[in-house]
């Protein structure tokens, strides 16, 4: 049987696609999201002091990405065109975390099925609760899964070496400047030098603020905050390289074609 | 049928459109138009008198930032129909905005404005300045002025702290918009001529932010005196006027205990002058 011409199976478009995807957001550096004891809290190495990766959706709600910045950008603005016309036509409690995740989860999902190029990028939708365990962190990947990540959740490039230092650093209800140090500690690989203060991208959702939870840290606050972190017991380096050492990982791989397939069940 | 409250078909597809404008209104304006407050719609008999007002706002700069307050009558005619309504609103993390006139109308103002400030700030990703805010709602008082005309008129008082004087500063509207920066203090709604008046003699410049507030209670005080759509202090049932202080701090009203503690204040002195303090003549 002859083929046509230029013909792709399906299972290899789609596996260019997440391989080309994948790729790309591994260019960039990592972003980690976790829970403190008051709210949650952002950490982003960044250069740039104008291009956020971090940002405020609503009152109780925070984004950040990785990847290609127009791209995401587009997400966020899309996502705060949702989040105030809804709370404009309903309420302001009517906004909530879980619809915006399955509105990016839907949009991602058709830009990877449908374009030639799939998105570059893989966000975090994170609410913060009147209590800890209202707290919810929600983690998309570039083909519209969604995970809902229980306290921490780390992506872009070396997000899994990432996340297996956040999950030996990481403990409930951490006040500020210890989750802080956690992050930062992941962030950086071991032996590895920390980002000058000026290129970090901090904020937090603040339980406890009125109205907009959502807050940046940055200059004399930040500095402060990383002075008040305990010294940092440097953890011992752990050894072997991160990406072999997490067969039982609790976070699954993103999924491309060949992981998990997404049956179209409704992914929360 | 489903209430043209309801999201439009369709528009979730737009969201990720870029408009090239950084305006809430004008986004739903295009994309869900049923959203915005109904316009130009023609009543079939002014309506003006049935539904509830709401009446005086006060607001005073002082060193360092401005206060806003507001009495919490709202009349229909000659009838009381809410004896806690809130008239003043916060609308960011550094202004307010008070409203006299049709009520209703004026809630939904203060919402969509609020969701309108918000909404470009975190767009841009910083605040708009001062005079952009109080233009911003001057388009949309004139946005109403069809309605005004059939007696749904709404006039809003809006005062912000601008952080390149740090200073506050005051802006009133009339009917078909603005706005017209208030030099020290202003006044609106039914009982605003009592409320200037007392103002007038009370301000003082240079004034704390403590002393601003009680001044403003007094003049709303002279307002209740002489409106009757401004209601004074219900000292039986604990009902305060709404106090709110911007400075360079943000945004912050005063709870109910602290308001109560200016008006026990206020009303032991009336009792001994009930027409309150008394200016020097020379």
């Amino acid at each position: 049987m002859s083929m046509p011409f230029g013909y792709a199976s399906p299972e290899q478009i789609m596996r260019d696609k997440a391989d080309y995807a994948r790729k790309g957001i591994a260019r960039g550096r990592s972003v980690v999201v976790l829970q403190y004891e008051d709210g949650i809290l952002f950490v982003a190495p960044n250069p740039s002091r104008a291009l956020h990766k971090v940002s405020e959706i609503y009152d109780r709600i925070g984004f950040a990405a990785v990847g290609r910045y127009n791209e995401f950008e587009e997400l966020r603005l899309g996502g705060i065109r949702y989040a105030d016309i809804n709370g404009y036509t309903y309420d302001r409690s009517d906004v909530t975390g879980r619809g915006l995740a399955n509105l990016y989860a839907s949009n991602l999902g058709r830009i990877f099925t449908e374009s030639i190029k799939s998105l570059e990028v893989e966000v975090v939708v994170a609410e913060v609760g009147d209590t800890p365990e209202g707290d919810a962190i929600y983690r998309l990947t570039f083909d519209g899964s969604v995970f809902d990540e229980h306290g921490f959740a780390a992506m872009g490039g070396q997000a899994e070496a990432v996340a297996t230092r956040l999950k030996e650093g990481y403990r409930e209800g951490m006040p500020l400047a210890d989750a802080l140090e956690v992050a930062l500690t992941a962030l950086t690989e071991p032996g590895g030098e920390r980002p000058p203060v000026g290129q970090l991208e901090v904020a937090v959702l603040d339980r406890n603020r009125e109205h907009r939870k959502f807050q940046r840290l940055a200059g004399p606050r930040l500095e402060r905050l990383l002075a008040a972190a305990p010294p940092a017991a440097t953890p011992p380096a752990a050894g072997g390289s991160p990406l072999e050492s997490e067969p039982g990982s609790d976070t699954p791989p993103p999924t491309g074609p060949e992981g998990d397939v997404d049956d179209g069940s409704p992914p929360l | 049928m489903a209430s043209h409250r309801d999201l439009p078909v369709g528009l979730m597809d737009q969201l990720f459109h870029n408009t090239g404008s950084s305006s809430f209104t004008e986004f739903v304006g295009s994309r869900a138009p049923g959203l915005l407050p109904v316009r130009g719609e023609v009543l079939a008999t002014p309506i003006g008198d049935q539904v509830p007002h709401a009446t005086t706002i006060v607001a005073a700069t002082f060193a360092g930032g401005v206060v806003m307050a507001g009495d919490r009558r709202a009349t229909s005619g000659n009838i009381i129909s809410q004896r806690d309504v809130e008239k003043v609103f916060r609308t960011d993390d550094y202004s307010c905005m008070g409203i006299a006139g049709t009520a209703s109308t004026g809630i939904e103002m203060a919402r969509l404005y609020r969701v309108e400030l918000e909404h470009y700030e975190k767009l841009e990703g910083r605040t708009l300045s001062v005079n952009g805010k109080a233009n911003r709602l001057a388009a949309m008082i004139r946005g109403n002025l069809g309605m005004a005309m059939q007696g749904l008129v709404v006039v809003p008082l809006f005062a912000a702290y601008d952080a390149d004087r740090d200073g506050g500063r005051i802006f009133s509207y009339d009917v078909a918009g603005g706005p017209y920066e208030r030099d020290r203090f202003d006044a609106i709604g039914s009982g605003s001529i009592f409320a200037r008046g007392a103002l007038k003699k009370l301000y003082r410049d240079g004034m704390s932010a403590d002393d601003t507030v009680m001044a403003l209670i007094q003049s709303l005080y002279d307002a209740a005196d002489d409106d009757s759509a401004t209601g004074g202090p219900d000292v039986t049932r604990k009902i305060w006027p709404i106090v709110s202080v911007i400075d360079a701090d943000g945004f912050r009203r005063l709870s109910d205990d602290e308001v109560a503690g200016y008006v026990e204040q206020m009303l032991e002195l009336r009792l001994i002058s009930p027409d309150g303090p008394i200016a020097p003549l020379r």
